[in-house]
């Protein structure tokens, strides 16, 4: 039974759609932001993978279909950004502002709490490019000598709890305009929590795909200054 | 067949963006090259919003299913991670609150602030 998971070209791709479907089904049901679809699908595909004594390498060997279709997708970022392409140009300024002081933050924040935890120089470089978009944070962390999975992990995990709480924290800090909603939840968890972005509205979901690209952009510049402080 | 004809356009772009990857000696991925190619086409008009825009939607909202592979790689990584998982959990926590705080802040301040002044130079214009 076991040999025909491992040579199927279906099951990982099976697997992962099931358990979003899932992970929807929940969502639906109990309205809660922790049950986030991405969050209890990759928490199932995990325990059907333990479960079922299939290595994570002949899981991926079928999924990685589902991922091809990732650069596309991010492509396609760019047509609610062209429909609000008006409201960019307006709060141009803003929005530069916005998006330059949140990628700052993000590298001076994991500075300074990489000092208090004493992390050494691989640990501090693996975790700086966090909270920009996979492609992109995999790049700055093989150049910069960190360790890419772990990279990879925290940068999955970040969109994740972005996605969860992001509409929490923007009512916490009373950030109420939707421009600047949709670049906070952008620079602060790329693609995964622009899903979210996307959800709140247009003009949210617009803006956070524009912050994936420029945080994303800007963090390869600041991540090599940043990287040299430890 | 108009599906088809709008991701083929969609699947180019990725290629141009892949191209550009390859050749400019940048961390900079293919898909974010694509999304630059693909505003720029459809701000000259090379590219019209009805040639991509079905594909497009449903691309975006299956988004989240294509991490799934990635994140379900935690099971992989987890021996790498295990021994400083501590620090980079609460360091994903805060750095994910304070970003979120410091670009929505700066960004609505900006925003209102820019708002106010051309309130004034309105009220000022009336005046004379």
């Amino acid at each position: 039974m076991k040999s025909y998971l491992i040579d199927s070209m279906f099951f990982g791709a099976v697997v992962s759609l099931a358990a979003y479907e899932a992970g929807l089904f929940l969502k639906k049901k109990f309205r809660l932001a922790i049950l986030n679809p991405l969050l209890i699908a990759s928490l199932c595909v995990m325990a059907a993978l333990i479960l079922l004594n299939v290595e994570y390498t002949h899981y991926y060997e079928s999924a990685k279909y589902i991922s091809y279709l990732l650069t596309p997708a991010t492509v396609c970022l760019a047509i609610p950004l062209y429909q609000q392409l008006e409201l960019l140009k307006k709060n141009l300024k803003a929005i530069a502002g916005g998006i330059a002081a949140g990628v700052l933050a993000s590298l001076l924040s994991v500075f300074l709490l990489a000092k208090l935890f004493s992390l050494d120089h691989a640990q501090y470089v693996t975790l700086l490019p966090k909270s920009i978009t996979t492609a992109i944070g995999i790049g700055v962390s093989a150049e910069l000598g960190g360790i890419e999975t772990i990279t990879v992990a925290v940068i999955i995990v970040t969109g994740i709890l972005g996605n969860m709480t992001a509409e929490f924290i923007c009512k916490l800090f009373r950030i109420e305009e939707p421009v600047a909603k949709g670049l906070a939840i952008g620079t602060a968890s790329h693609a995964i929590g622009t899903t979210k972005a996307m959800e709140l509205g247009e003009t949210e979901g617009a803006m956070s795909s524009l912050a994936i690209a420029v945080a994303g952009l800007l963090t390869v510049l600041g991540a090599s200054v940043f990287a040299n402080l430890i | 067949m108009k599906l088809l004809y709008q991701f083929s356009i969609i699947l180019f772009v990725s290629f141009l963006g892949e191209i550009l990857y390859l050749v400019i000696p940048l961390p900079i991925p293919a898909s974010v090259y694509g999304l630059i190619l693909m505003l720029a086409a459809l701000c000259t008009g090379i590219i019209k919003l009805s040639q991509v825009k079905e594909a497009a939607s449903f691309l975006i909202e299956i988004m989240p299913v294509m991490f799934i592979p990635a994140a379900a790689g935690l099971l992989d990584s987890w021996p790498s991670l295990k021994p400083i998982w501590i620090p980079v959990i609460l360091i994903t926590i805060l750095t994910t609150i304070i970003v979120i705080a410091v670009t929505g802040q700066v960004t609505q301040q900006m925003i209102q602030k820019e708002k106010k002044k051309k309130n004034e130079l309105g009220k000022m214009g009336g005046k004379e």
